[in-house]
């Protein structure tokens, strides 16, 4: 379990997270939604320790994320941030390579190389295994950092905003990986999105964020309605039931 | 599907191709080699033995210096996850100019020159590192943790020393004043040799000290986010990493001069010569070149130029063509 407790954050005088108290990983799949500054991020960065929470604290499992040794973490959750931004030329297996280190700091034992070639293999970047990260598609770049996620082998496992630039091919790819992930895998995933009709279709949880609090945290059929939905974005939103399942219109 | 386990190949058997970095770093040390029995043997003027023990130690020095700017300049880049900069953006070589001209300024050349050299390179050496260290914790380390603003400070006091420094030495008597232009340029020829050992003894600390981490600066390369997401405890290595950059630097500069003007150049040719960005490879590789530079440019200056120039200007031109060519082409293809 991920559990924040009371925790704040703040970025000169806004607070980017107020006194979130939050209990994430029950479930496979978990959905973070909610409008742009409204804390996602800033959450994922308190989770994953890149930044300290003002107040408050987080704990994995049990163990405080400030005290426990950062290796250690490393191998309990992954984090995949929006902006993977590389100065160095690597090639796709250099990369699922370091998502060994946790677990070996860099000496590749037998165990990390069938762990790297399992991830290549399940997301058939085998082909692509010798190119370079610059040379490939903004999809195939996703799908390669999600391999370096797999082969860090964590329980845990953070995704900010993976359907970021990718198109209605990709981002459905992403998405049924992402269930994949959680059903064949075992893992807990929880991920940031912001479209709520992805939402619905492939989380088992949906928890909304607005002004840096919690204001909706629910399963996917109490949390697609109209009140609710409206009430987190400021707009009206309807939800209509198509093939059993609900959709979310919000064009109008 | 999952439940199988996968064969893992056995780690593909490396033949000893061109491709492979171990053997183009084996091509580099011969160079490096090569150029230094050169320097070594030709032209030799009177005694043997005496040119050989003065000559060698020229050799001593350059490599001295070639590790610890190539390595230096190298990690930099890594922790700054910057590739145009050089540790000299931290004030070292500004630094040194204005340290020798406030002594010369308020004791006179002569006493300059009389100063015991160890006295001076070791205040030397403590003021660059308190200084850049300083800067870098407070900007850097600390809770702003801006590279940008720690670069945009550099620059400006940078600048403001080097002012400082002119106007100082505007005021100096022309006799000073020689004294003076003599440091300002480095020069690699006839090192004192206890500050030699010395520096040698601070580079080879801080090669020892890197060697441990080749690994988490190949994780460091993935920027500060993934960095810390793979478990380095980024804060406290990015910082150990400085100090050991600037203790380096801070000792070559203050035995030969302001140097640090070919690490970029080195360093950049570096990644693409070992042709990988495994620091296992990139930073032998940037030492080597760093060695092929200040011989070649040595027995440029000294051949060509029958000493009319500065090593700087020589290692600069050639190997700023040289990098130039090297850009082009890249980008044509």
């Amino acid at each position: 379990m991920i559990a924040l407790d009371h925790v704040t954050k703040r970025y000169g005088n806004t607070a980017a997270l107020d006194d979130v108290s939050l209990t994430l990983g029950d479930v496979g799949v978990t959905a973070l939604l909610g409008p742009n500054g409204a804390g996602k991020s800033t959450l994922f960065s308190v989770v994953g320790r890149l930044v300290q929470a003002d107040a408050g604290t987080v704990t994995i499992d049990g163990r405080d994320v400030a005290e426990t040794p950062s290796s250690d973490l490393a191998r309990t959750l992954a984090v995949l941030r929006q902006d993977n931004h590389i100065a160095a030329r690597l090639t796709v297996h250099d990369l699922v390579e370091f998502g060994r280190f946790p677990h070996s700091k860099g000496r590749l034992t037998v165990e990390d190389r069938d762990h790297i070639e399992r991830a290549l293999d399940y997301l058939d970047l085998e082909p692509l295994r010798d190119r370079f990260l610059d040379e490939l598609s903004g999809g195939q770049r996703q799908r390669a950092f999600v391999a370096m996620i797999l082969a860090q082998d964590t329980r845990y496992v953070l995704l900010d905003e993976p359907l970021n630039n990718l198109d209605l091919r990709h981002m459905t790819e992403i998405m049924r990986l992402i269930r994949q992930l959680a059903d064949e895998w075992g893992k807990t995933v929880i991920v940031v999105l912001h479209d709520i009709n992805f939402a619905a279709r492939y989380a088992d949880r949906i928890v909304a964020l607005r002004d840096g609090r919690v204001v909706a945290d629910a399963d996917v059929s109490g949390f697609m309605r109209p009140d609710v939905l409206a009430d987190i974005y400021d707009s009206p939103v309807e939800v209509h039931q198509i093939d059993g399942k609900p959709v979310a219109l919000y064009y109008e | 599907m999952l439940i199988d386990v996968v064969e893992a190949p056995a780690p593909p058997r490396r033949r000893l191709t061109w491709s492979s970095p171990a053997v183009r770093i084996g091509m580099l040390g011969a160079v490096v080699v090569a150029l230094a029995a050169t320097y070594l043997f030709t032209d030799i003027p009177g005694s043997f033995t005496f040119a050989l023990r003065v000559r060698s130690l020229t050799i001593a020095a350059m490599a001295v210096v070639a590790v610890a700017v190539g390595v230096s300049t190298v990690v930099f880049h890594t922790i700054t996850g910057n590739r145009i900069l050089t540790p000299s953006i931290m004030g070292f070589d500004a630094f040194y100019m204005l340290i020798s001209t406030v002594i010369v300024f308020v004791a006179g050349g002569v006493t300059f020159l009389r100063t015991d050299p160890l006295t001076l390179w070791v205040v030397q050496v403590l003021v660059m590192v308190a200084f850049s260290t300083l800067l870098f914790t407070w900007l850097f380390g600390g809770k702003r943790r801006s590279l940008h603003l720690m670069l945009l400070v550099g620059i400006v006091l940078g600048t403001f020393f080097r002012s400082l420094t002119e106007w100082m030495q505007r005021m100096l008597d022309p006799l000073d004043f020689q004294i003076l232009t003599d440091t300002a340029f480095a020069s690699l020829t006839r090192p004192d040799p206890t500050l030699l050992a010395a520096t040698a003894v601070i580079v080879a600390g801080g090669c020892a000290a890197i060697v441990p981490l080749v690994r988490t600066l190949d994780v460091l390369s993935l920027g500060e986010s993934a960095a810390v997401g793979l478990g380095v405890n980024h804060r406290r290595v990015v910082m150990a990493l400085f100090i050991i950059v600037s203790v380096m630097v801070a000792a070559s500069t203050a035995l030969v001069g302001p140097i640090l003007f070919f690490g970029l150049i080195v360093a950049n040719l570096a990644y693409s010569y070992a042709g990988t960005f495994r620091h296992r490879w990139a930073l032998p590789a940037a030492a080597l070149l760093g060695a092929v530079f200040l011989l070649a440019g040595q027995l440029i200056l000294e051949q060509v130029f029958s000493f009319g120039a500065s090593l700087s200007i020589v290692i600069e031109f050639a190997g700023g063509l040289f990098f130039l060519v090297l850009v082009l082409r890249k980008g044509a293809r």
